[in-house]
């Protein structure tokens, strides 16, 4: 596509989606540091990740900010219009991300006292979930609605492996009535890995709608993919 | 950007503008100069023709005493004393036999009359050189005058009569009236054809080579020496038509073919003056052709209309030498009495009188010019006004 | 929605040539009923000589030619038969500058009925001046001063009184070309206020080179390159997610 004619406008537009993928980086190293944590017993690796939420934050204030600027002043229209829309929308992802992954580190602090069995599956989810969260990155990165539809149909097999999560700490629980609070911690850890492969597909979502203009939230997949598919070979 | 500012402010007057502000006031300087130059020679023009002209409008009068008799009929000098018939006007002299065959009761009887005094005795008065008045009659004009049998009066004959071979009873109105019913006519019939003709071209005619060879000739019939007009019209409306020569007709139609131009190309300027987007109001509301003309820009177009035909006009009373073809330069003594009648006109008496050697003439002249001045300033300024008229926002 | 929706004009594969130059290649659009339908497009592109077609004011123009259909409620508007005064009664147009006559308030807004024999001078007239005024949003500003010269007005309210002049006539359709272009932005908002009042009687097109007047104003975008129609539809789809990328350029500002 050309460049916009007035050329700081352009700059603010690049600006903004640097912003935007760093905060993205930011939210996906705090992930994986969580999980890191959590894994390794290392307390002051969560610590660092509950410290470093401020920043994101901050990040999610500056790239509003930015946006409010380039609406009022710019009155972006067309895929500029869009590409706004979709950002302010996945910065509150990602920060809801980063909220997640401040979870799991807090969680992480919490179960020093009941030390947490049975990771290898939570282990397998937080995989999942970071790539999924990867990818929504990447995708966002270059308008690859390809990429997002396969994180959108990957979906199903995160909350299958939720719920095969879910199913194995209750059957823990009901063996062991000593294992209940670690049962529960590990429930909730699973529950925001979780949500971090909720928040994916949102982003997905919103960069199908970013580059294309389709809403393919809450419709099938099915018919979503057909969507996104003859945009492309027309 | 400051500093700039700074030292810009601070480095007091800078010589380009000392330069500059010297250009200006040399520029101003000379274009002040130009115009009294051009304001000086028009009144050294004015001072002139009105020092030469006044005299012609104040006549002398001497008081006599006039005999009607039966041999006044055939010598009219028998009418007064003889040593007088040198010093009243010839022309009243003339007349006298006719008087009295018109009224033959006169004879027997005498009275006593002011009349308009010879050119030459007017002269001298006037303290003028070269009056040609003897010595012997100067002594009569000098005794008459201490007796109180002369004095000054304002020359009503100057706009009373026509021409005449003796200055001191020439007047202008022949020519006014000529000069008014040539005018007349050129009027009538290039105004109406010059506005048509400028209105189809404009408003109607597509643009196509007939259309552009007509718009070129038209221009170029505007810059064609004015005498040639002369040699068509007597083509055409003398030989041809059978236009009697030095009518008023003949000349006001040729005057008329020289003034079409000028109209056609002043009403073409009128009427592109007005603003295209009044037209295209009007056909966005379903004018027709015609109606947009009538309704929207003749209106419009109206007073540049008639300061162009006025301008025209005023050329045309101007204009002497086409006349000089169908021969209107001429002696003419009585004003016309239909258009059909030789007649002259102001320009072409003007250079008549300036033709003459004697004095009372060349007054003369001088005031035939301020009259004609006089009508074409107040045309020019009747074109004026139209136009400050016409120049109201729309 | 679209089965419902009607179709006031039809155009269909519409050529205009001026002289040797094709300055529209086939226009296809159709102009819907009681909606603001807006022409936007770079300039040069076509969008007021089409805009000029619609109520055969190209007719002016000797070396103007055109081919293809141009229907108004089915029947072809560049028929032989149809006579181009009545059609103007039909299809009205406001001009970019604001251009009332140099006449009476009162006379700008009466004139056009007078010559087409509508109304006759009365009462019927000065009622039929009143409701025009009205419905054109400027009665209550010039009532007092009918007959002062229109072109005393400022100019927002020219364009209003021009407005007036055209509705008027009791139109089918109402072209405006670039009727804001001349206008400070409170002017402006008054127009575009009107616009949406006045849809619901007249069908409007307007020609625009401001994009976020077309956006505010309009329920149909056309977009114009070059002598073609590159993209028509609603103007919602147009402002949000166009479909061809050349739109896309000039409404994002990647004028190349």
């Amino acid at each position: 596509m050309k460049d916009h004619t007035v050329r700081r406008f352009e700059d603010e537009l690049n600006e903004l989606k640097a912003t935007v993928l760093s905060m993205g980086g930011m939210v996906e190293k705090a992930v994986r540091r969580s999980m890191k944590a959590l894994l390794e017993h290392d307390p002051k690796r969560a610590r660092k990740v509950i410290e470093r939420d401020d920043k994101i934050n901050q990040l999610e204030r500056d790239i509003d900010q930015m946006t409010r600027n380039i609406l009022a002043l710019r009155q972006p229209a067309a895929s500029d219009l869009r590409f706004i829309i979709s950002t302010i929308k996945i910065v509150t992802d990602l920060e809801r991300t980063g909220d997640m992954a401040e979870g799991i580190a807090e969680a992480m602090l919490k179960s020093q006292e009941t030390p947490l069995t049975h990771l290898e599956s939570l282990e397998e989810l937080a995989l999942k979930a970071t790539a999924q969260l990867k990818k929504a990155l990447d995708c966002f990165a270059r308008g690859d609605v390809l990429l997002a539809l396969s994180i959108i149909e990957n979906e199903k097999s995160i909350n299958g492996m939720f719920q095969r999560i879910q199913r194995e700490n209750l059957t823990y629980m009901l063996e062991d009535h000593r294992k209940i609070s670690a049962g529960l911690m590990a429930y909730s850890i699973g529950k925001n890995l979780e949500r971090i492969g909720d928040h994916a597909v949102n982003i997905a979502e919103m960069v199908i709608y970013m580059v294309q203009g389709h809403d393919v939230r809450h419709i099938d997949h099915e018919t979503a993919s057909a969507l996104v598919t003859s945009n492309i070979e027309s | 950007m400051h500093n700039k500012a700074d030292n810009f402010l601070h480095q007091g007057v800078h010589p380009r503008k000392r330069k500059r502000e010297r250009a200006d006031a040399r520029f101003h300087f000379y274009g002040l100069a130009a115009v009294s130059l051009a304001l000086g020679f028009l009144v050294i023009f004015f001072i002139d023709i009105i020092g030469q002209a006044l005299p012609a409008f104040h006549l002398t009068e001497v008081l006599v005493k006039v005999h009607y008799t039966e041999a006044v009929k055939s010598n009219y000098n028998k009418a007064i004393d003889h040593k007088l018939s040198r010093i009243v006007g010839r022309s009243w002299l003339r007349s006298l036999p006719m008087k009295i065959e018109a009224n033959p009761a006169l004879i027997g009887t005498e009275e006593e009359l002011w009349i308009a005094a010879d050119s030459r005795v007017d002269q001298y008065l006037k303290g003028h050189d070269g009056h040609g008045l003897k010595n012997k009659y100067r002594k009569i004009v000098d005794k008459m005058q201490q007796q109180g049998k002369v004095r000054d009066v304002f020359n009503w004959a100057f706009f009373q009569s026509g021409d005449s071979k003796l200055p001191e009873s020439a007047g202008i109105l022949a020519a006014a009236i000529g000069s008014l019913f040539t005018l007349l006519i050129t009027m009538l019939v290039a105004v109406p054809i010059g506005v048509m003709t400028a209105i189809y071209l404009e408003e109607f005619a597509t643009d196509n080579t007939f259309t552009r060879l007509v718009e070129v000739n038209i221009n170029n019939l505007a810059a064609i020496p004015s005498i040639l007009y002369g040699l068509l019209g007597l083509a055409i409306f003398i030989n041809f038509m059978g236009v009697p020569r030095s009518s008023a007709l003949a000349g006001g139609l040729t005057l008329a073919l020289m003034t079409l131009p000028l109209i056609i190309i002043a009403t073409r300027a009128a009427l592109r003056a007005v603003p295209e987007s009044i037209r295209e109001a009007a056909f966005g509301l379903g004018a027709s052709s015609l109606q947009v003309a009538w309704h929207h820009v003749l209106p419009l177009a109206m007073p540049g209309i008639l300061t162009g035909s006025i301008i025209g006009l005023a050329q045309a009373m101007g204009e002497t030498a086409p006349l000089i073809i169908v021969g209107m330069m001429a002696y003419i003594p009585d004003a016309p009495g239909s258009i059909l009648e030789a007649t002259t006109v102001l320009p072409a008496q003007i250079y008549t009188w300036s033709t003459e050697s004697m004095r009372g003439y060349s007054e003369r002249t001088a005031a035939g010019i301020m009259v004609l001045l006089t009508v074409l300033l107040s045309l020019n300024a009747l074109a004026v006004k139209l136009r400050n008229r016409s120049e109201k926002n729309w | 929605m679209d089965t419902e929706m009607q179709t006031k004009m039809k155009i269909r594969d519409l050529k205009l040539w001026y002289g040797d130059f094709e300055a529209l290649h086939g226009i296809n659009l159709d102009v819907y009923s009681d909606k603001v339908t807006a022409f936007i497009g770079p300039s040069g592109c076509g969008k007021s000589t089409f805009l000029r077609c619609m109520n055969r004011m190209n007719d002016r123009i000797a070396s103007c030619r055109i081919e293809g259909q141009m229907l108004l409620e089915g029947s072809d508007i560049y028929a032989p038969e149809v006579d181009v005064v009545q059609l103007r009664t039909h299809v009205g147009m406001v001009f970019q500058k604001p251009n009332p006559f140099p006449k009476s308030i009162y006379e700008n807004v009466a004139y056009a009925p007078r010559i087409h024999g509508l109304v006759t001078d009365g009462p019927d007239m000065d009622e039929l001046v009143e409701t025009s005024l009205k419905k054109a949003s400027i009665w209550n500003e010039v009532k007092d001063k009918l007959q002062q010269p229109g072109t005393a007005l400022s100019g927002g309210q020219q364009q209003r009184l021009c407005i007036a002049r055209t509705i008027a006539v009791q139109p089918d359709v109402i072209l405006m070309d670039e009727p804001c272009s001349a206008l400070d932005p409170i002017a402006t908002a008054k127009i575009e206020e009107l616009m949406d009042e006045l849809k619901n009687d007249y069908t409007i097109v307007i020609v625009t080179h401001n994009m976020q007047q077309a956006a505010r104003v309009s329920d149909y975008t056309a977009y114009f390159y070059l002598g073609d129609l590159m993209e028509f539809g609603e103007t919602q789809q147009i402002f949000t997610a166009p479909t061809h990328q050349k739109t896309e350029d000039y409404i994002t500002g990647r004028f190349g």
